[in-house]
């Protein structure tokens, strides 16, 4: 089971971030007071890929929840990390892009590391 | 104002503006603090929550009336929002690597505040994940390379 919410926390993960990243690099540069909350969450609300990609995080947040309540902290937060392998299979398989040794070393380190985090 | 898109000094790059240097360690430092408190107030509050989380939305938001839940709810809600912003001052390739130090001070919490069995292995494990990471985030992408300052 808790390999099954590490799976649903990391795909909504990635989706969100897509699509985050997607919309956040249109919608300009962002501050964190008050006012720069406010017209973030202006921005979020008039952007409907940034709805949809800021939904993905919150299936993956009640995985979170749910991973957490059976599982330790120590465990479930680097197992979110498994996020990193899945980009990097989708940036090889639907994208087509070519991936360096640096990339695939990487991915193949933070997948024996999740391995190990969680044996 | 200019991207940070690394730890390159300023004397190389005269038209970066300090301030936005620390501007952007600022957010990051918040973020991880925000990522700290709110991962350790979830994990406790949710170990508190008698029923089983299942498919049912109902039963998340039920969990959010523990108080250290909904801590936990609203430090990561604002660490999310805090991310965005990072996202907006500097690159995925700055964000990614020096955000995945979050992995090993997870396990740091969870062993010191939270009372978990850390084995060697777990360590190890964290470590693996905090280096791959570093690893990923500081391939060089095309898409960045376009914005950075000549």
């Amino acid at each position: 089971m808790r390999w099954v919410l590490v799976a649903a926390m990391v795909i909504a993960t990635v989706l969100g971030d897509l699509l985050q990243s997607h919309e956040m690099k249109r919608a300009g540069e962002q501050s964190v007071s008050m006012h720069g909350f406010a017209r973030l969450l202006h921005t979020i609300a008039r952007r409907r890929l940034l709805i949809l990609g800021v939904s993905c995080n919150v299936v993956s947040f009640f995985a979170f929840m749910a991973l957490v309540q059976t599982e330790p902290l120590s465990f479930a937060v680097p197992a979110s990390s498994s996020s990193f392998v899945l980009e990097t299979l989708l940036a090889k398989f639907v994208l087509h892009e070519r991936l360096g040794a640096r990339r695939i070393a990487g991915a193949l380190a933070v997948l024996g590391g999740v391995v190990l985090v969680g044996g | 104002m200019k991207k940070v898109t690394g730890l390159s000094n300023p004397v190389a790059h005269p038209q970066w503006r300090s301030g936005a240097v620390l501007k952007t360690y600022s957010v990051l430092l918040f973020f991880l603090t925000l990522k700290a408190v709110g991962n350790s107030a979830m994990a406790w509050g949710m170990k508190q929550v008698p029923e089983r989380m299942s498919i049912n939305p109902a039963l998340y938001l039920r969990a959010m009336l523990n108080p250290f839940v909904a801590i936990g709810v609203v430090a990561l809600m604002l660490a999310l929002l805090t991310r965005m912003a990072l996202f907006s001052l500097a690159d995925l390739s700055f964000v990614l690597p020096v955000t995945a130090v979050g992995y090993v001070i997870a396990v740091f919490l969870g062993k010191v505040f939270l009372h978990e069995t850390v084995t060697r292995q777990r360590w190890l494990g964290a470590l693996l994940i905090f280096a791959g990471a570093v690893l990923v985030g500081t391939t060089s992408r095309n898409t960045t390379l376009a914005e950075r300052p000549r």
